[in-house]
């Protein structure tokens, strides 16, 4: 009770930690509280804690296979596709523990979106891609549809480059466009939270650029956790970062903080040796 | 040395199978040609089939394989996405399930017919019928159906069913919209083998659907399908090799046509749903 009543007032990672001052009011969006997760017997992350903040863009890093994607995954529920994945602790939204059972998860999944790595447009029109989700949750209007259309690409700055073969195929778009109408498709669903797993690992660097500043659009309006293996990028776009690492195999939350602090004057030494590019 | 060897053996080996297909092929065509007409197509057969026409036999055999379709295309693929897609992949229920299908499938159609009159026509009550044989021909044809389908099904993307998860859309909507146009190719091959193996069926269907080579007037009507006619033909009616030829060339015919329709209505089905793979 008391955890629900302090939501969006007591960020309670932060602490005392010398973390930098906040680029805003933070207002605790998701709070993840000792998050563990494991896939069978294997325990993959373990004990996380911290707040992602509404409206900014929180930026995961760390080595690979410490965990990130699988923080990602609990956070909109796909963990629940494999039945032996299992995930404890609590993450609080709107005063909810979305882990639990009564969480109905295809609302929890249009609420949180989910961008990946390789983008994963459907075999289907441009047009059906974004319709498809409108239909699915209940846009029965066809104009209301096709104006959600609209809007959700041109937010992506698609618009201009596919108004005229809406119903091509999407998958003969390039890739930097392909990532852009999946952004696109989850946007149309008006979520509130995007979680983008590595979003531009896949692209060529002029695509990669133009996704990037397109996340970098979304700050304020949405609420982003991205996870990427570009430091330069999480500095270029993030007002958060949270610093995940291995320890005895399990992947564990080292730092959270100011993005900007945590690169310059990270608390950790292991952050440090990360980030100076020593270790990982 | 050994390359040109090895080539060679290669192009032998397909022209041999290509000249073995044509040579029957031909046979059929030259032989079956010269006693088709338009009238063998629309008349009832007389003479035990040495004369007269082969309409009836032509209704029964698409009863035939239209109840056997009515009934094993919504059971295969649902079955298929069961598989696929509703169960853990390594689940010990679904390998028992799949293994069954395998060895299913061995099994000669003698054995689905006497199985198919043990159950459907004399369990079920349902006799000698064209139901009979249908629902016999569904048993025959579905574990390969499903099979073709869920190695299908299980050869899509994996990035769509996650997609698809991310957006919160419901399994059915997956399922129907994403999962099941983007396995359409192997629906397709499914299907022309799963017709190609019931039009031919002769075994399974003289203990179920019968050999009477009358007009059925109901599917509850015992009807003699093409390929149990023309075995009756070549085997027991002297002097009815004519007949036997003509009926063959329009079984093989049949069967062209019944897969073009298929894949021309899988293709339509497509139509607005999927725009390429
Ligand atoms: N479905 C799964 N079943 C079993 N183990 C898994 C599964 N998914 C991930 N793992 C394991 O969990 C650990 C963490 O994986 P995860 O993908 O979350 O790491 P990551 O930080 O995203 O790595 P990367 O930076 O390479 O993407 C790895 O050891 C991985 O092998
Ligand atoms: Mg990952």
């Amino acid at each position: 009770m008391t955890l629900t009543s302090s939501i969006n007032t007591r960020p309670y990672t932060l602490g005392s930690m010398n973390t930098g001052e906040p680029c805003c009011e933070p207002i605790a969006h998701l709070q993840v509280q000792n998050l563990s997760l494991a896939y069978g017997q294997k325990t993959v992350l373990d004990g996380v804690s911290l707040d992602i903040y509404k409206g900014c863009i929180t930026a995961l890093i760390g080595p690979s296979g410490c965990g990130k994607t699988s923080f990602l995954s609990a956070l909109n529920r796909l963990t629940d596709l494999s039945a032996s994945t299992r995930v404890r602790g609590s993450v609080l939204f709107d005063g909810e523990d979305l882990l639990s059972d009564k969480v109905d998860v295809l609302t929890l999944r249009r609420r949180i979106g989910m961008i990946f790595q390789k983008p994963n447009p459907f075999p289907l029109s441009i047009r059906r891609n974004l319709d498809l989700p409108l239909k699915e949750h209940g846009v029965n209007d066809r104009k209301i549809r096709a104006q959600k259309i609209e809007t959700a690409l041109r937010d992506v700055g698609l618009w201009d480059e596919v108004a005229d073969r809406l119903d091509s195929s999407a998958l003969a778009l390039s890739g930097g466009q392909q990532q852009r109408l999946c952004i696109a498709r989850a946007l149309v669903l008006e979520p509130e939270i995007l979680l983008m797993d590595e979003p531009c690992s896949a692209l060529d660097p002029i695509s990669s650029a133009v996704v990037e500043a397109l996340i970098i659009r979304l700050r304020g309006q949405y609420t982003v956790v991205i996870v990427t293996h570009n430091l330069a990028q999480a500095r270029r776009v993030a007002n958060y970062a949270a610093f995940f690492w291995m320890k005895e195999r399990v992947g564990k939350l080292i730092e959270f903080g100011q993005c900007q602090n945590l690169f310059e004057k990270p608390n950790h030494q292991l952050t440090a040796a990360y980030i100076s590019g020593t270790q990982g | 040395m050994k390359e040109r060897g090895f080539t060679l053996l290669i192009w032998a080996s397909a022209l041999l199978v290509a000249a073995m297909l044509l040579w029957v092929l031909s046979d059929v065509f030259i032989k079956g040609l010269s006693h088709l007409s338009w009238s063998f197509l629309m008349d009832e057969p007389s003479d035990s089939g040495r004369s007269g026409g082969i309409a009836p036999i032509l209704i029964s055999t698409l009863l035939i394989l239209l109840v056997a379709l009515f009934v094993s295309i919504p059971l295969g693929l649902a079955v298929a996405v069961w598989l696929s897609d509703f169960t853990e992949q390594r689940s010990e229920f679904a390998n028992i399930i799949r293994l069954t299908l395998d060895a299913l499938t061995g099994v000669p159609s003698i054995v689905y017919g006497l199985f198919g009159n043990a159950f459907f026509s004399i369990f079920l009550g349902l006799g000698f019928s064209i139901v009979s044989g249908g629902l016999t021909l569904a048993c025959m044809i579905l574990p390969v159906f499903i099979r073709t389908c869920e190695s299908g099904l299980s050869a899509v993307n994996n990035d769509w069913r996650k997609g698809a998860l991310a957006l919160g859309l419901s399994r059915s909507a997956t399922v129907w919209h994403i999962l099941l146009p983007a396995a359409a190719p192997a629906i397709v091959t499914g299907l022309i083998l799963g017709i190609g193996r019931a039009t031919a069926e002769t075994a399974a269907l003289i203990f179920t659907s019968g050999y009477v080579d009358r007009m059925p007037e109901s599917v509850m009507d015992s009807g003699r399908s093409l390929a149990v006619h023309i075995y009756d033909l070549s085997m027991n009616v002297t002097g009815g090799d004519d007949a036997a030829y003509a009926s063959a060339f329009v079984l093989i015919t049949l069967i062209i046509l019944l897969n073009t329709f298929a894949q021309a209505g899988v293709n339509r089905w497509l139509k607005g749903r999927l725009v390429a793979l």
